[in-house]
């Protein structure tokens, strides 16, 4: 089992799909739907393998040697032409404790949308051969240790995107899709110009002892690898390292989305079809605290810790102005998509209280944030596919027509308003606890606890308007819930029950690695400062 | 069985009954039963609860807890372990044993009531989380799982309130009821992290330990009076104290026996329960914080609850006005008559709710008391039930609220006495008063005199047995004998002097009241008569209080009684003429001071417009800069576009056309006539030689 | 008395291409052309001819304008079927007609 390369399969296993969809003849679209189906549930198979297959005391971040199902081998090898020297790039993939959550959620959400795609009835090839692509980049981007690679994927996850939402869209496609691209590109834009700074600043000691620039990202989190002159170097005394911070920082706020670069995922969600904003909200925001974490905090720590107030208070800002602004909204997709933003603030918050227990809340929210949205989105889904309208106001009493629909619901609207007992509590908690233990950021930890209360008032404000009170005659012919939307709705609420209950099955997982980089941020970011 | 095994299982029926009775109650109709046969169950098993730890373990408290979350050691924290776990004293004990009570009647009752509900089964499922939920508080070990099962009970009265959500009046009350006390959630949850992050634990006891060890938080006992006040944020959301009140008269929406279990006896209980918790740690300043609080949500709506019409509004402000007392108790440091005054209202107000939901059903859901009247004739037992509790909400002395009611205000005196504060002895003795008239007030509207609306009288018939069952029960619980063999005096009974004991204070001495803080043992008085609460001087005060209290509280009642009385039995005075006299109190008391009108103009609609202002924000800045920038590239792209077309593009067609000229020049050369071409040669051929000959 | 030498013989051969030159380009008819071409041959035979008497060639110059002799009879055959298939296409056999190389 050791020699089998899990983590590539994982990863490449819908390009594969991919491939065979498109020689598969156009019409034969339940043939289509059954092997993309059948790729993601053995994506889901795979991930369970991993989960069983990981070692909890191995912690990984900064630690090239604990990170597991390692596959790494020379992908590029370029000798050198002129000033750039020798171009080394390794296929280099592995997993630690951050990571593996969101390899989990992945998974799980890909599978869940597969089965809210089968109501795609325009060019089935198309659609499912960029979603099998899309799953590939985002999957990717949870494994890959080496930048180089990190950033390919991270670029292949847009193109599909970018035709999934502009094509199988709503009215206001072509907008929406554009949006989203240029604003991700923008992100993308600042990230290459860092990694390109990184790498050219870091350098790794082959075998035969020669040096050589590299991608990896592990050799970059190590202070010891950096040139003397690199311009991202801690060592030079005129290093860009602030600008680089900031540049892969907006890059990844975008994908967040953080306040004032989230104006494309309402767009992007409205327009979207139901399992593409599911697997928006359920994965790709993820990537961007993701990547903060990863790659701001392990190889900027110094600069990380110097404006983690900022960080915290965009946090704040995320939570309040997002749920505020999800109050105004009239339409049930729009509101859900703000709450996004707002529950994204909390991830933001827990990381730059910089301890355990608020990084810990952070993954943990990812996590929980992705499978709670996705059920709110796919609830969303449901109701559209019925009425055809999102308005919130023109709904009204569907509890009566729909009463297993409406219990769904409730359920994951309280779960959104961290009810004890469903998963999002305990992030949240730990989060609060976390952010409120560090002094820095303490007063901004109590004021964003104006978020909980304000999310209860939207959600229950939208569950009223939609689904109490007098049963709108409009739609009184409307059906409840079948066998897909079960199939689809139920594995969710299942895990937001069981992680309300027994969060440690997921703290576990991410506890060594957690402390790790704790561990790691307090005592690196002294070195790096007395460099200094 | 251990008391901790018994206590678990009595946690989890409830649940199994919630969870049961939903998944069933889709198809199956008699699902509501398995509700109520375990929640029959669950009474049992908590009598037996109740009984083995008092004869058993009388002075011990049970304690087991399991780790929930193991962090090991973490850096900056240390060893973080989350535990959950219970918590069995007294208090808790004997609050499970209220809670499964009145749940129990509850059940019982609803059977009769709730029947014919297009939701029937699910309306006892609800009740089965709520009960469950309401458990968790009382035998809980630590503010975590407190927290936790708090918000659960928000969920379960969510749900309750807004049962018959087809109303919008009750979709609106559950929400309001809900957000309301997540306001109150939120100070508590501060409270909480305060408390987390300086004690690293949630665990009551540990936390108490290590105040008493002199460890405070941030190191000031200025921050334990504000963590103190925190957490009675949560209490104030919960009980619906001052200024957090507002939710409680608007979830009357709900079915009449969910008012009775949630809003009278358990939830709002649950509040002042948090209080008696966490006691110890409550320091001087927030205790008389507490106190003006409690004090304030006793007296608003005892004036609110004196001018309305609605049967259920009224017990709804009284149950306010009762809790507040109890707040107003525990912040003068009556804890005992705190706690006993919680008991005895749980069974008597749950009595006078199930009492006017046996009223309710009989006139066909008619709330108003202006239309009732002689429902006496109508309906005995309910009416003899209904009038029993009412003695006993009223201070009566031979009934259960008089002994708690008479501690309270003992309590008053003695903290006058010992601190000549007056203000609380003042508001105390006013609340009675208040409380007997406006008791009196509704029973004679609704049962006594001549029937306003014939029609509906004529109807009007005495509940089936199930409905008439609880209510007897409960009266009977509203006498003294059940608490005390000696009418009079509390003290000598066995819930105070054996079962319920005020607790060991943790607060620092120097941020205590004076008459806390307990004296040194010089002397060897060892004339150990009694018990002694917090400090000597304190206990003398409380006895040498009692007598004059009997005497003053019975005549405020008697006064409060009979002014009812002159005013709505024998009709001597006009109501209506002195409401008109005192017009702007009228209207004051009768609009509910107007809270409801500040809070939604402010609060709500400062929210929503702020939360407009948000979006207009969002779509017209944010978005504009967006859209704006792409518009500007747009026009950039235009201007170099034209400048693509007109300058580059031009040179290349210039160029174009240049060479295209050049080639209509040449053209004329390609005949396509071979001997064209060879004079071409042969010319081309001499001019090379000429210009190689040279060579 | 006058010595035919060299130069005669390459004088004339100079005028018999001069003339051929002046056949192909001038005549319209392509058989003229195309006895322009053999007036050009001719005079080149005559040059083979005319330097292996004077120089030191052996038989090598009178071998060669066998050859041109024995080609030129091909190339007329040849080329009078070209032009009696253009004659076919264009009913003409006037080469100024005959433009199409200029598209």
């Amino acid at each position: 089992m050791a020699s089998f390369p899990i983590l590539s399969w994982i990863t490449l296993l819908p390009i594969l799909g991919m491939v065979i969809i498109l020689f598969i003849p156009k019409n034969q679209e339940k043939i289509i739907k059954g092997l993309t189906l059948l790729i993601t549930s053995i994506q889901v198979i795979l991930a369970i393998v991993i989960l069983a297959g990981f070692n909890y005391a191995k912690g990984g971040v900064f630690d090239a040697s604990s990170f597991q199902f390692i596959e790494k081998f020379r992908w590029i090898d370029i000798e050198g032409f002129s000033w750039i020297g020798r171009v080394k790039i390794d296929y280099y993939l592995g997993i630690d404790g951050l990571s593996v959550p969101l390899v989990l959620l992945t998974a799980i959400i890909c599978f869940i949308s597969t089965l809210s795609s089968f109501s795609i009835n325009k060019s089935v090839k198309g659609y499912f051969a960029m979603f099998l692509l899309l799953d590939t980049g985002m999957m990717g981007v949870f494994v890959s240790l080496d930048f180089f690679l990190f950033y390919i994927f991270w670029e292949l996850m847009l193109l599909p995107m970018y035709f999934l939402i502009g094509i199988w869209g709503g009215p206001r496609k072509e907008y929406a899709a554009i949006k989203f691209f240029l604003y991700t590109l923008l992100g993308s834009v600042f990230i290459l110009l860092a990694v390109i700074g990184l790498y050219f600043s870091t350098t790794e000691t082959l075998a035969d002892g020669s040096k050589v620039f590299t991608f990896n990202m592990i050799a970059m989190m190590d202070p010891a690898n950096y040139s003397a002159d690199g311009i991202l170097s801690p060592f030079n005394p005129d290093n860009l390292r602030f600008i680089a911070f900031l540049g892969l920082f907006i890059g990844f706020a975008i994908k967040i989305p953080m306040f004032p670069f989230h104006t494309w995922l309402p767009d992007a969600h409205v327009e979207a079809p139901t399992a593409i904003s599911v697997i928006l909200a359920g994965v790709l925001l993820k990537m961007g605290t993701y990547g903060i974490l990863r790659v701001n905090y392990t190889m900027f720590p110094e600069i990380t810790k110097q404006l983690i107030w900022y960080i915290a208070l965009f946090g704040m800002i995320n939570i309040i102005y997002g749920a505020l602004t999800a109050m105004a909204q009239k339409d049930f997709k729009k509101l859900i998509a703000y709450s996004s933003i707002s529950h994204m603030g909390f991830v933001l918050l827990g990381m730059a209280s910089l301890n355990t227990l608020g990084i810990s809340g952070a993954v943990l929210q990812m996590f929980n944030h992705g499978t709670i949205t996705a059920m709110l989105f796919l609830i969303v889904g449901v109701i559209y596919d019925r009425a055809h309208t999102r308005d919130i106001d023109g709904f009204g009493g569907l509890a009566v027509q729909m009463p297993i629909y409406t219990g769904f619901t409730t359920l994951a609207f309280f779960a959104a308003i961290g009810l004890p007992g469903l998963s999002g509590f305990i992030s949240e908690a730990f989060v609060f606890l976390g952010s409120f233990g560090f002094e820095t950021i303490r007063v901004i930890a109590i004021i964003s606890t104006l978020g909980i209360l304000l999310g209860a008032g939207y959600m229950l404000w939208t569950l009223q308007r939609i689904y109490l009170g007098k049963l709108n005659e409009k739609w009184a012919t409307l059906t409840d819930m079948d066998m897909r939307e079960y199939a689809m709705l139920v594995p969710l609420s299942l895990i937001i029950i069981f992680l309300g209950i027994y969060p440690s099955a997921m703290l576990d997982l991410m506890n060594t690695s957690v402390n790790k980089m704790v561990q790691f941020l307090s005592e690196s970011g002294k070195f790096l400062g007395s460099i200094k | 069985m251990d008391l901790i095994t018994l206590s678990v299982i009595i946690l989890f029926i409830p649940l199994l009954g919630f969870v049961l009775t939903l998944f069933t109650g889709m198809n199956f109709k008699w699902a509501f039963l398995i509700e109520n046969v375990l929640i029959v169950l669950g009474f049992i098993l908590s009598v037996v609860l109740l009984y083995n730890k008092l004869s058993g373990y009388l002075d011990t408290d049970i304690v087991s807890e399991f780790n929930w979350i193991n962090l090991g050691i973490i850096p900056f924290f240390g060893e973080i372990i989350i535990k959950l776990g219970i918590k069995l004293d007294n208090v808790a004990v004997i609050m499970n044993f209220t809670v499964f009570l009145i749940s129990m009647v509850v059940h019982l009752f609803s059977i009769d009531y709730m029947k014919g509900d297009k939701r029937y089964s699910r309306y006892f499922a609800y009740l089965g989380l709520f009960t469950f939920s309401m458990t968790g508080i009382v035998v809980t070990n630590n503010v975590l799982m407190m927290y936790i099962f708090w918000e659960l009970v928000g969920l379960s009265s969510y749900l309750l309130i807004g049962f018959w959500f087809e109303k919008k009046s009750a979709s609106d009350a559950g929400k309001k009821a809900f957000i309301v006390n997540r306001i109150g959630d939120l100070g508590m949850f501060a409270g909480i992290l305060i408390l987390f992050v300086t004690y690293k634990t949630f665990s009551f006891q540990e936390i108490f330990n290590a105040v008493a060890a002199g460890q405070l938080p941030f190191n000031s006992e200025f921050w334990l009076t504000i963590t103190g006040l925190l957490l009675f944020c949560g209490a104030i959301g919960k009980s619906a104290q001052f200024p957090l009140h507002v939710w409680l008269p608007d979830a009357m929406e709900g079915p009449t026996p969910v008012s009775a279990l949630i809003h009278a006896a358990t939830m709002v209980a649950a509040g002042v329960y948090f209080i008696v918790r966490i006691f110890p740690i409550l320091s001087g300043d927030a205790l008389l914080i507490i106190a003006i609080i409690g004090a304030i949500s006793a007296f608003i709506p005892a004036t609110i609850a004196l001018t309305q019409n609605d049967i259920k509004r009224v017990l709804a402000y009284s149950t306010v006005s009762q809790l507040g007392y109890m707040i107003m108790a525990l912040g003068i440091g009556a804890y005992v008559f705190a706690f006993f005054h919680l008991i005895t209202h749980a069974f008597f107000k749950a009595c006078l709710f199930l009492g006017s939901g046996s009223v309710i059903h009989s006139m066909h859901h008619e709330q108003d008391i202006q239309k009732m009247g002689g429902l006496r004739k109508k309906m005995p037992i309910t009416y003899a039930t209904f009038l029993l509790a009412t003695l006993a909400l009223s201070g009566i002395p031979l009934t259960s609220g008089f002994l708690s009611k008479d501690g309270i205000l003992a309590g008053t005196l003695a903290y006058t006495s010992l601190t000549g504060n007056w203000f609380f002895t003042f508001i105390g003795f006013t609340v009675a008063m208040l409380t007997a008239f406006y008791m009196f007030r509704l029973v004679i509207l609704t049962f006594h005199g001549e029937p306003k609306n014939k029609e509906k009288y004529d109807h009007a018939h005495e509940s089936p047995f199930f409905m008439i069952m609880p209510l007897v029960l409960l009266s009977g619980l509203s006498i003294f004998i059940w608490y005390t063999p000696n009418p009079f005096n509390a003290d000598s009974g066995w819930v105070l002097s054996k079962w319920v004991k005020a607790p060991t204070l943790s607060v620092p001495e120097s941020a205590r009241y004076p008459f806390m803080v307990e004296e040194q043992k010089q002397e060897s008085i060892v004339k150990q008569e009694e018990e002694v609460t917090f400090s000597h001087e304190y206990t003398h005060a409380m006895h040498s209080a009692h007598v004059p209290t009997i005497f003053l509280s019975g005549f405020v009642a008697g006064l409060g009684i009979l002014f009812a009385f002159l005013f709505y039995q024998w009709k001597k005075l006009d109501p209506n003429k002195l409401a008109a006299k005192v017009k702007p109190l009228y209207n004051l008391s009768y609009n509910k001071w107007y809270f409801d009108e500040f809070y939604n103009s402010v609060f709500v609609g400062g929210t929503l417009a702020f939360s407009n202002f948000l979006r207009w924000i969002d779509n017209t800045i944010i978005d504009g800069i967006v859209n704006g920038s792409a518009t500007l590239t747009r026009g950039v792209s235009k201007v170099s576009g034209k400048f693509d077309n007109g300058v580059v593009d031009g040179l290349v067609n210039f160029t174009a056309y240049f060479s295209g000229f050049i080639g209509l020049l040449f053209r004329k050369f390609q005949t396509g006539k071979v001997q064209t071409y060879i004079v071409l040669v042969i010319f081309s051929l001499l001019i090379l030689l000429f210009l190689f000959k040279s060579f | 008395m006058v010595t035919v030498s060299l130069y005669h013989y390459l004088f004339v051969s100079t005028i018999l291409f001069s003339l051929g030159i002046f056949g192909i380009v001038t005549r319209k008819n392509a058989v003229m052309v195309l006895m322009g071409i053999e007036l050009i041959l001719n005079a080149a035979n005559i040059n083979f001819v005319a330097f292996a008497r004077y120089g030191n060639f052996g038989f090598q110059g009178q071998l060669m304008a066998l050859f041109v002799i024995v080609l030129a009879a091909a190339e007329a055959a040849i080329a009078l079927a070209i032009v009696l298939n253009i004659y076919k296409v264009f009913s003409s056999v006037n080469v100024d007609e005959i433009d199409r190389l200029k598209e």
